[in-house]
């Protein structure tokens, strides 16, 4: 046992959870108190002890079930009939007319009756039901071959393009409305919709984690769970992130936008003191009987600086300014201005699709499609942006201005103008650079990120939520 | 040790039902374990998704005294763990001025009479059994937290001038955040972790079944679907179990008994408290098929 958690526990760190030697401890204590044939209530000891922030959860769910999958009766791979639902059992009477034995019932279905299943199983929210022919539509669908080096999304969507689940859908809403009487109202279509999708989702879990198990049978748990490690969301690549990734960024960027305002309310209200405030002294002294013996300072106003963002949205880093945008308007309360500033090779003030806008996504897709950003062909030219930056908007960079410059500078090869960031840097209060692209990339093919970069006071690596917001405590 | 509070999960569960809070696998879970191994709990996640709730309830069940203690930012030592009674210092002081002698007198004021017990000190000095409450601990400072490591690790508090105070017995501690700001790895260490998240449909049909008891089975199914279709939307606050039972209540005491569009969308306000958020989802509750 011990040893397992041993291994365990390195699968977690190796996926980027920090575990101390504490954690660990606790951990082997409480599956002391836990009976192990309960797989949850193992799960939730082990979740307790050695996870200490949700946003790690799943990543120590894959981890857990890739570990420990293999253990346990009912997690068993290939068909037996033991451990069945009963309403397969059922169907296997059914099916083979009383002929009990003989190969899996399931096989012997053809595939419009396994659709057909399906949909009743899902119609009916049958969680046995569902579990079996996922497991069913896996053998059947994936097409996996022992040994193959092929990942499990392959396998994943091969199998979900034969249960054509969209369709699946549309024909469960029909269902629906049929048993209301021919029409539903919109919300109770709505909610019929919410159901069967949280249904079709659940099935489609069931599927990606057969095929884990499965992948696991075969390959071994220690190879699996290195192909399985997923970024923690706070490491997730903005550049890189799937569509999915980036909805739960999205998800954490709220939260994070409020921890951060926390964050900075305090740190200036506690970061320094301001000078002696001579008559708040003298009013407490008198509980001293007149001697000033507790001297109060006055609270220092806070600097709020000005913010002037000026982002590349080209193609290749629009994720990230996109991402940085959200963040910069979320915060916006505090500072005293901010003013938006987009480019590619020509450039235009987005202020004002944030202003009064309810919805930040709304205000990014206006700028996507309505801001004046192009000026030759829509290649980002740096030096060009700069200058019309610089020609309009310039004479407003003032001390209290900061200026931050989003993007990888990688210029096609076109002139630097990288005197206006130095004109810049002596103008304003700070100039900062963020480069969503990996160090390691920078100054390499058309990147000029160090031309600017010199002049500015710091240029950042910024390519997930942790550098962000890394940055965002230096900015504030 | 102490003897355990409880035998087995399914018993914290139960329990936790007996009065009225309806525990999923994994909170029962945790509770469990931090009784057996004597750990605090840090419970985590949206607001109103019933963390305080939670120890209010495990006292309820175990018949323990709750402690609570809520925090804000500038909380202190002296509010939080003890503070010594200067005007009763003061008295004694003008009462005994001629007869003793300061050594006496020094050793006298800093006793347990001048003592005034903050909650942390109270829950570790009582003789009865304590759930020990401390509510949104992500408010108080960084360096505050400090204050709580002692008591959290060894169920004790240093007092200079009296020595160190053992625990009579160990109570259950809670300690919930909303996650405004990242706990100290030093606080999060001591604890068990346990994340309360938006209940699952039938956990929360359920949770409205127990608490409003007025309700029909077919209404509190409705309530949570379009709670659960609304969580969906990208709201700047989602609605929270407490808002649900808000709004399941209202819906009684309307005296519906299904809920239509209209309905919905004029009672929304219970639900959503942004203006910007009822708007959006009167609009896509009201909408025709997506």
């Amino acid at each position: 046992m011990l040893d397992l958690l041993e291994g365990f526990i390195q699968e977690l760190r190796a996926a980027g959870l920090p575990v101390s030697l504490t954690e660990t401890i606790d951990a082997m204590e409480a599956v002391k108190h836990i009976p192990l044939e309960d797989r949850e209530a193992f799960k939730y000891a082990l979740a307790a002890t050695l996870v200490k922030n949700h946003a790690h959860w799943r990543a120590f769910e894959t981890v857990f079930e890739v570990y420990f999958s293999l253990r346990g009766p009912q997690y068993q791979v290939g068909d037996d009939g033991e451990g069945r639902p009963a309403p397969w059992r059922e169907l296997e009477m059914q099916g083979q007319g009383g002929q009990p034995g003989g190969g899996g019932a399931m096989d012997a279905l053809s595939p419009e009756e396994l659709a057909g299943l399906l949909y009743r199983a899902l119609l009916q929210g049958d969680d046995a039901m569902m579990r079996a022919i996922s497991a069913q539509s896996v053998t059947r669908y994936a097409g996996m071959e022992p040994g193959r080096p092929v990942g499990g999304t392959y396998y994943l969507y091969r199998t979900l393009r034969n249960l054509d689940l969209e369709g699946m859908l549309e024909r469960l809403m029909e269902a629906a409305r049929q048993q209301a009487g021919g029409v539903l109202t919109p919300l109770e279509e709505r909610l019929e919709r919410d159901e069967f999708e949280a249904r079709i989702e659940q099935v489609r879990k069931e599927i990606e984690a057969e095929i884990r198990r499965r992948l696991v049978a075969d390959r071994g748990v220690e190879a699996m769970a290195k192909t399985l490690r997923k970024p923690l969301p706070e490491d997730v690549d903005f550049m890189h992130a799937t569509r999915d990734e980036m909805a739960n960024l999205r998800r954490a960027l709220h939260p994070l936008t409020r921890k951060l305002a926390v964050r900075l309310a305090r740190k200036r209200r506690h970061g320094r003191k301001g000078p002696l405030d001579f008559r708040s002294t003298v009013r407490h002294s008198l509980s001293y009987g007149g001697v000033p013996a507790e001297p109060k300072f006055r609270y220092p106003r806070p600097a709020k600086p000005e913010i002037m963002v000026v982002a590349d949205i080209s193609g290749s880093v629009a994720a990230f300014a996109r991402f940085t945008l959200h963040l910069v308007h979320a915060i916006s309360g505090q500072f005293s201005k901010v003013r938006s500033f987009v480019f590619i090779d020509g450039l235009d003030e987005v202020t004002r699709f944030f202003e009064g806008a309810e919805d930040i996504t709304d205000a990014v897709h206006r700028i996507n499609t309505e801001a004046d950003v192009v000026w030759v062909d829509g290649h980002s030219d740096y030096g060009h942006a700069f200058q019309v930056f610089w020609d309009t908007f310039g004479r407003e960079v003032g001390p209290k201005t900061t200026v931050l410059l989003l993007g990888d500078a990688r210029n096609n090869y076109h002139a630097s103008q990288a005197w206006i960031i130095k004109e810049m840097r002596q103008r304003a209060r700070h100039v900062y650079w963020l480069n969503p692209e990996p160090r390691s990339y920078w100054d390499t093919g058309d990147s000029i990120i160090s031309e600017y970069g010199i002049h500015a006071d710091g240029v950042y690596e910024c390519r997930n939520l942790r550098q962000l917001e890394r940055f965002v405590e230096i900015l504030a | 040790m102490a003897d355990p509070r409880f035998a087995t999960v399914p018993d914290v569960r139960q329990g936790l039902r007996d009065v009225a809070y309806l525990a999923d696998e994994g909170i029962a879970g945790v509770v469990f374990l931090a009784d057996r191994l004597q750990k605090p709990i840090l419970v985590e996640g949206p607001a109103g998704t019933g963390k305080t709730q939670l120890a209010k309830s495990v006292a309820e069940m175990t018949g323990a005294r709750l402690i609570r203690l809520q925090c804000y930012e500038g909380l202190d030592e002296s509010k939080a763990l003890y503070e010594w009674n200067y005007k009763k210092q003061l008295l004694r002081i003008q009462a005994e001025r001629q007869s003793e002698s300061w050594a006496d007198l020094s050793d006298d004021i800093f006793s347990e009479e001048f003592l005034l017990t903050r909650p942390l000190l109270e829950a570790i000095r009582s003789d009865e059994p304590v759930v020990l409450l401390i509510d949104e601990v992500d408010r108080v400072e960084v360096e505050t937290e400090a204050l709580l490591l002692e008591i959290l690790s060894d169920y004790q508090v240093s007092i200079p001038e009296l020595g160190t105070v053992h625990a009579n017995q160990i109570p259950l501690v809670f300690l919930t955040s909303n996650n405004t700001r990242e706990l100290s790895e030093a606080l999060k260490r001591r604890c068990l972790y346990l994340h309360v998240d938006y209940p699952d449909l039938d956990r929360e049909k359920e949770i409205v079944l127990t608490k409003v008891p007025d309700i029909s089975d077919n209404l509190a199914d409705q309530v949570a679907r379009i709670v659960r279709s609304i969580r969906q939307l990208e709201l700047k606050k989602a609605p929270s179990v407490s808002e649900t039972l808000d709004w399941a209540r209202t819906l009684v005491l309307l005296g519906i008994e299904s809920i239509d569009a209209q309905q919905a969308t004029e009672t929304l306000h219970i639900l959503l408290k942004y203006q910007t958020d009822i708007a959006k989802a009167a609009k896509e509750l009201s909408a025709e098929a997506r």
